[in-house]
C-alpha cells in the first residue's frame, strides 16, 4: 500500500493569523495517510522557478473528508523567497505537494498526563496532537511561547484543545514574560507529567529535553531542520542522533524524524547555527582521514 | 537485456558491450540507494539506478549546514555519508538486486588503493550479479595530493582506473566521473581512456561558496560546496560536446560518455544526448520531483519518437553532424 503521494495541491482558503499565514490545500490523499507530527513538501515559485528545492511544513490538521475532498492546513512564516511566494498563493492557485512526510509522534499507551510545548509557529501541529492525546484518555497541558504576541500562533484554538494552557512571551505582551522552560517545571511537577511533546527551534527543543528530564518526563521533540527533499535522497537534514544501541549517528530528520526522543538528540554538537559531528559518531574517523 | 519498446521505437541503449532498456539513470547521490524513490516509482524500470558513492569504512559526512539554494541549483557539502563497501554489499547492493534493478555502482577512495579494495569487496559480494557497471567518481578530495581531487590530475587519475580495472572483470565496464573544474577535461578523458576506463560520466558539481549575507560568514558548515542543478546544465553539455568532438576527430578512443548536470526534462536530456551521451543520469531534480527520473525516461523517448527517430541510439551525437556555419 502507498503511505505518501505526490500531488498537486489546490489552495481553498488561506488567512492571517499574527505574523504567519494559515493555508488550507485540498491534497488527496495527504489527509487519509497522515498522522500528527508528520509533514509536507511543497515545491514553490511555479513551473519556471529558480528556486528548486522543495519547503517542507509541520501539518497542522488533515479534514479526511471535506466537502471538496481531503483538506490539508499548514502554517506558513514568510521569512525567504520560497515562504514569501506561498504566503502570496491565493483560492484555486496550485502547487505540488508530497506527503505525508516522516515519523509522526509516538503516542503512549496508557493515559498519562502529558504537555505540549510549542515556540512560536512551531505549535501548528500539537492541537491535532492533543485531540489525538484526549482521545486515549490523556491529560493535555499546551505551554505556547514565542518572542512577542504576534509571533504566537493557535492560543484561542488551545483553550479548545487542551486541559491547561500557559502563554509565555519574551517581551511580556502576553502571558508569562520569559521562556516556555520557566513555566514548564511547575506544570510537570503539578500534574505527574509522563510525556512532553515540542516543536520549535533547537535552543527551546534542547532546554525542554532538560526540564523533561529532570521532572521525570520523556521529552518527544519535533526538529526544524533545513531540508531539500523532504523525502531522504539528498541527505542534508541530518543530525547526531544516538540509537538503542548507544552509537551516535548522523541520521536524517526527513525519514528517521522529524520526531525524535529529546535524550537521543547530540545536543552538544550545536553552537552558533552549525552542527559538528560528534568525535564518538559513526563514520567521523573517516571523515578525520580524508 | 530487455528493450523498451514502444509503437515500434526502440528506447534501448549500449555501454561498453552492455544493453540496457532505456537511456536513463538516476545520478549518484541524488537518489539515495533505492528504497527511498521506490516509494514513488520502481526503480527497475530505469535504465540503470547509479548509487550514492560508497567509500571503503563508513562515513559521518560533514556537520551541518550542508546545503543552500542557488539561483535554478543548489550547493551542497555533504561529504560522502555512507555506510561503507561492506554494509552497502549486505544491505543496499542486496536490496536492489531483489527489486531486480540494473546497477551501477558509484565507488571512491581516499587513495588509489582504496578504490580498489572497495571494487574488490564489490566484486565479491553475493549481489554482484546486478551490477551492470562502476562509475568510479574520482571528483573526491585525494589524501596524498593535499585534498587536489584526483580527477584534476591526468596521472592520479590513470592510476585510479588501472588498480580498479585489475579487481574487476573485463567486461565489466568502468565508467570514469569527470569533474568540469579542469582546464583541459579532453586530456584527463584521454588519460582515464588509456588506463582502462570503459566510458566516461559527465559531469561531477562545480565548486562554489555562498555568503550569509546576515551572518557576513560562509553558508555552508564545509565552506565550499559543489554546484549542481539546472544552473550547470550548460557547462555539462559544452563537457560532453568537447569529448565527444575530440572522439570525432580521433584524438582520443572512442567510448561512451553518460550525460549528468541539470537535466529536469525529457528535453535536458535531449541536449545532452545530441551532443554525444550514449545514456543521461537525473539528478538534483530528484530533489524537487522525486517521481522525476521516470518522467524524463518517458519524456526522452517521447520527444525522440516525435522527431521521427525509430531507435533511441540515432540521435546520440546527431548536433556534430548538424553545425550550422555562418
Amino acid at each position: 500500500m502507498r503511505d505518501v503521494v505526490q500531488v498537486d495541491a489546490e489552495v481553498i482558503a488561506t488567512r492571517r493569523v499574527g505574523a504567519y499565514h494559515h493555508i488550507t490545500f485540498v491534497a488527496p490523499g495527504v489527509a487519509e495517510l497522515a498522522r500528527p507530527g508528520q509533514f509536507v513538501a511543497l515545491s514553490v515559485g511555479g513551473d519556471s522557478s529558480a528556486n528548486l528545492l522543495r519547503r517542507c511544513f509541520s501539518i497542522h490538521k488533515v479534514s479526511p473528508s471535506g466537502t471538496y475532498g481531503g483538506t490539508v492546513d499548514l502554517v506558513i512564516s514568510a521569512v525567504g523567497p520560497g515562504t514569501e511566494w506561498l504566503s502570496g498563493l491565493r483560492a484555486h492557485d496550485t502547487t505540488s505537494m508530497v506527503g505525508p512526510l516522516g515519523r509522526p509522534f509516538p503516542l503512549p499507551k496508557e493515559p498519562v498526563a502529558t504537555v505540549l510545548v510549542g515556540g512560536g509557529y512551531g505549535s501548528a501541529p500539537l492541537f491535532w496532537l492533543a485531540e489525538a492525546l484526549r482521545e486515549r484518555g490523556c491529560r493535555v497541558d499546551m505551554v505556547l511561547g514565542a518572542a512577542t504576541e504576534s509571533r504566537l500562533f493557535g492560543v484561542v484554538e488551545a483553550r479548545r484543545a487542551a486541559d491547561g494552557v500557559t502563554v509565555t512571551t519574551d517581551d511580556g505582551s502576553m502571558g508569562h514574560r520569559g521562556w516556555v522552560s520557566d513555566v514548564l517545571p511547575a506544570i510537570i511537577a503539578d500534574h505527574g507529567v509522563g510525556v512532553v511533546y515540542a516543536c520549535g527551534p533547537m535552543g527551546m527543543l534542547k532546554s525542554v529535553t532538560d526540564v523533561a528530564a529532570a521532572g521525570g518526563a520523556v521529552a518527544q521533540v519535533a526538529v526544524e531542520e533545513s531540508m531539500a527533499c523532504g523525502v531522504g535522497v539528498c541527505m542534508t537534514c541530518v543530525m547526531p542522533v544516538a540509537g538503542n544501541d548507544g552509537v551516535t549517528r548522523m541520521v536524517r530528520s526527513c525519514v528517521e524524524g522529524p520526531v525524535f526522543r529529546g535524550d537521543r538528540v547530540r545536543w552538544d554538537a550545536f553552537e552558533g547555527g552549525v552542527c559538528r559531528v560528534p568525535e564518538d559518531a559513526l563514520g567521523a574517523t573517516a571523515m578525520r582521514a580524508h | 537485456m530487455a528493450t523498451d519498446t514502444i509503437g515500434g521505437f526502440d528506447a534501448s541503449t549500449e555501454l561498453g558491450g552492455i544493453r540496457l532498456p532505456n537511456p536513463v539513470m538516476t545520478a549518484s547521490g541524488c537518489a539515495a540507494n533505492g528504497k527511498e524513490l521506490q516509494r514513488f516509482f520502481d526503480v527497475a524500470q530505469l535504465g540503470a539506478f547509479v548509487t550514492k558513492t560508497v567509500m571503503l569504512e563508513p562515513r559521518s559526512g560533514r556537520g551541518t549546514p550542508r546545503m543552500a539554494e542557488t539561483p535554478s541549483g543548489m550547493l551542497n557539502s555533504i561529504g560522502l555519508q555512507g555506510p561503507g563497501i561492506r554494509a552497502f554489499c549486505e544491505q543496499d547492493l542486496t536490496w536492489l538486486k531483489a527489486r531486480g534493478a540494473r546497477v551501477l555502482v558509484s565507488i571512491a577512495g581516499g587513495t588509489a588503493g582504496e578504490f580498489a579494495d572497495v571494487a574488490a569487496h564489490l566484486r565479491a559480494s553475493d549481489a554482484w550479479d546486478a551490477v551492470v557497471g562502476v562509475e568510479v567518481n574520482i571528483s573526491c578530495p585525494n589524501v596524498a595530493n593535499r585534498g587536489q581531487v584526483f580527477a584534476c590530475d591526468p596521472t592520479t587519475s590513470a592510476k585510479v582506473m588501472t588498480l580498479v580495472r585489475e579487481q574487476l572483470p573485463r567486461d565489466t565496464p568502468i565508467i570514469a566521473k569527470l569533474s568540469p573544474d579542469v582546464t583541459d577535461i579532453v586530456s584527463i578523458a584521454a588519460a582515464v581512456l588509456g588506463a582502462g576506463a570503459t566510458g566516461l560520466t559527465m559531469i561531477n558539481t562545480l565548486l562554489g561558496v555562498v555568503i550569509d549575507t546576515d551572518l557576513l560568514r560562509p553558508q555552508l558548515g564545509g565552506l565550499t560546496g559543489g554546484l549542481s542543478g539546472p544552473a550547470v546544465r550548460a557547462v555539462a553539455v559544452r563537457a560532453v560536446w568537447q569529448v565527444r568532438a575530440a572522439m570525432l576527430a580521433g584524438q582520443i578512443p572512442t567510448a561512451p560518455i553518460i550525460g549528468v548536470g541539470g537535466i529536469a526534462t525529457g528535453r535536458d536530456a535531449l541536449e545532452l544526448v545530441a551532443a554525444g551521451a550514449s545514456a543521461v543520469q537525473v539528478g538534483t531534480v530528484t530533489f524537487h520531483d522525486p517521481s522525476a527520473p521516470l518522467r524524463v525516461r518517458d519524456e526522452l523517448t517521447a520527444l525522440v519518437r516525435a522527431k521521427g527517430f525509430s531507435q533511441f541510439t540515432d540521435v546520440i551525437g546527431i548536433a556534430h553532424e548538424r553545425i550550422a556555419r555562418p
